[in-house]
């Protein structure tokens, strides 16, 4: 069911990249997008009855009953990616507001010569 | 009129990726089986009904008794990232150091700068007695990857967000930036040696040469605490860098 959730999340994030020219808006999108993604990846490296992949002293752990972990460290480097991409995406976003007054990108125009 | 071509476009989008991924993954039950997870040295293939009395019968790694493990890391997921795919984590932190190189040679430039916001009596008050705690509780998170959830990223962030709560407090605050920048190249140029030393020692990149020791201690898991008290040092630095680049804006005039 969580895997149709994402798949929903995702969906929602493209329309929000394609719907709209506002930069700060295509941001938000894209984020919306990489949550669904990440949901999703970490939804296939889950196992019935799994517990975290952590062992501890506390209580019963075994490596036998873990969720798989591969795809919780997929998911830790696409979370610091997509940290890059937002900052440097805000820095632009900045930029050419700085620039053009505007953050609507149909608004900006070519160059001079055109 | 082009928002509703993009959500008849969207919906055509979801319904291929809907029937493309339910062919192969099952989109509303999950596996039952257990996976064998390479990382916790545990390759029993069929399912087995474990109890907490057979649990030690199995070959299964276990907390504070086993010695000398693959990688010796309670916490999995880090002897993945950190271990068995280091080499990534090494691609990943140079992505990040990448957008920071980014933001700081497009936000940084030769104008006059201004500080952005104000703050008030209770932030300011605030600041003080939370900053160490943020600090600390930071550096903690770190030094625990291997054995706690968290580990680098998000105790790198962690001081981040401590630093940004010094700039929200004070309108005059400046950090001496140029000793985070220290500290970052430091921290990545002894990744790269780590991994060097590794590839003189036993014959690939970032391989584990350390003695592992018992899965549980401070002191176990042979290199992963030291990348990891790395990178946390790394991201620290780095995104405080970015912060400081975000938080001043040029004037024009």
């Amino acid at each position: 069911m969580i895997r149709l959730a994402s798949l929903i999340l995702i969906l929602i994030g493209l329309y929000g990249v394609f719907s709209t020219r506002n930069v700060i808006k295509i941001l938000v999108g894209v984020n919306i997008m990489e949550l669904g993604v990440n949901i999703f990846i970490i939804s296939i490296g889950f196992v019935n009855g799994g517990l975290a992949p952590i062992l501890t002293s506390g209580s019963f752990s075994s490596a036998l009953n873990f969720v798989d972990p591969l795809a919780q460290a997929i998911v830790l480097t696409s979370i610091v990616i997509g940290l890059g991409i937002t900052t440097l995406g805000l820095v632009f976003a900045r930029k050419i507001h700085v620039n053009y007054g505007t953050y609507d990108l149909s608004k900006i125009g070519g160059g001079s010569d055109d | 009129m082009r928002k509703i071509f993009t959500a008849l476009f969207v919906v055509f989008f979801g319904i291929v990726l809907l029937l493309g991924i339910s062919r192969t993954i099952p989109l509303t039950k999950y596996e039952d089986k257990i996976v064998p997870t390479s990382a916790g040295g545990a390759f029993i293939e069929k399912k087995v009904n474990i109890t907490t009395e057979n649990y030690k019968d199995y070959k299964d790694v276990i907390f504070g008794e086993t010695r000398d493990a693959e990688t010796g890391s309670a916490n999995m997921v880090t002897s993945v990232v950190v271990n068995y795919r280091a080499f990534d984590t090494l691609g990943e932190i140079t992505v990040l150091f990448l957008a920071a190189v980014g933001v700081s040679l497009l936000m940084g430039g030769s104008g006059k700068k201004k500080r952005l916001g104000k703050s008030g009596f209770i932030l300011k008050t605030a600041a003080g007695i939370l900053f160490p705690v943020m600090l600390i509780t930071g550096i903690y998170i770190f030094t625990h990857g291997h054995l706690t959830p968290g580990g680098g990223f998000p105790g790198g962030s962690m001081i981040a967000s401590s630093f940004l709560l010094l700039y929200l407090a004070d309108e005059k605050f400046e950090l001496k930036l140029k000793g985070f920048k220290v500290a970052e190249g430091v921290a990545g140029t002894l990744f790269i040696v780590i991994g060097a030393v590794g590839l003189m020692a036993g014959g690939y990149f970032l391989m584990n040469f350390l003695p592992t020791g018992t899965v549980g201690n401070l002191f176990s898991a042979g290199i992963v605490p030291i990348i990891y008290v790395l990178i946390g040092l790394k991201v620290g630095s780095e995104i405080t860098g970015v912060l400081s680049d975000m938080m001043t804006v040029e004037v024009h005039e």
